[in-house]
């Protein structure tokens, strides 16, 4: 196997994640296009290691996951106040800091 | 060698196809679902590298909380079961723009960089053991390792601080 095969299948869902973040409208749905993004980085994490032979690899891709769980749980309860305070998810919705 | 190849190229197409569909799709509940076949395609490349405890990790992680927190996120949030009309803003066509510069620009220097570098995944340069895994996390990288289970303390705090009613 190539490194590169790895790499691009990463870089191709890092891609995907970000327009996923960039188009999406609805707070839950970014969220999950966040996690495509963390998912590649683990890919590329996890070749690297194989790579070079080492199982460094794995402990920081073991890293990124319980920082992603982290993530997950604190997001959702940010989408669940916004929801709560205006009743709705839209993203583009929620501007008040806009100048 | 050949058949990891060819394993990697369906799994890889599977994924792909299925991460088009999550910020795709216009059915909040599909683009969960289709994120869990993406997340286990994660897995599986894990183990195709020989990086099978990391593989488990992501698929009782990930499959097991992470996409059930989702599920429970959209039920909270009272989203439509169901087609919708607007999950994408009118500025999409920026973002796929952005997207696919993005990766031309990255695919571009990985393969000038990395021309036919290979993964020796199976064979006998490759001592990924689980046990290698744990002398690693708990000798190298213990306060790492502490730092993790602080914040991921902090963050059950965190989430329950700011998700409970008043």
């Amino acid at each position: 196997m190539w490194l590169n095969q790895f790499l691009i299948l990463g870089a191709l869902l890092f891609c995907i994640g970000v327009y996923g973040v960039l188009a999406r409208r609805n707070g839950v749905m970014v969220l999950m296009a966040i996690e495509l993004i963390l998912n590649s980085v683990n890919i590329n994490l996890i070749a690297f290691g194989a790579f070079n032979g080492t199982p460094v690899g794995q402990v920081f891709a073991l890293f990124v996951i319980a920082v992603a769980a982290a993530e997950v749980g604190v997001g959702l309860a940010i989408v669940l106040l916004i929801y709560r305070n205006r009743t709705s998810i839209d993203l583009d919705a929620a501007d008040l800091l806009k100048g | 060698m050949v058949a990891q190849n060819i394993f990697f190229g369906i799994i890889a197409l599977v994924m792909v196809v299925a991460a088009v569909r999550v910020v795709t799709t216009k059915n909040i509940v599909h683009a969960a679902l289709y994120l869990v076949i993406v997340l286990a395609g994660v897995a599986a490349q894990f183990i195709l590298t020989g990086a099978e405890f990391t593989g488990v990790t992501q698929i009782l992680v990930y499959i097991g909380a992470v996409v059930v927190l989702f599920l429970f996120g959209i039920m909270l949030t009272r989203a439509r079961i169901g087609r919708e009309v607007d999950v994408d803003n009118e500025k999409r066509w920026l973002a796929g723009l952005v997207a696919v510069i993005l990766f031309a620009v990255m695919s571009f220097s990985l393969v000038d960089a990395f021309e036919d570098a290979e993964i020796d995944a199976i064979g006998a340069g490759a001592p990924q053991l689980t046990a290698e895994v744990s002398d690693s996390i708990f000798k190298d990288y213990l306060i790492p390792f502490e730092a993790a289970s602080f914040l991921l303390l902090a963050a059950l705090i965190g989430a329950i601080v700011v998700a409970r009613r008043e």
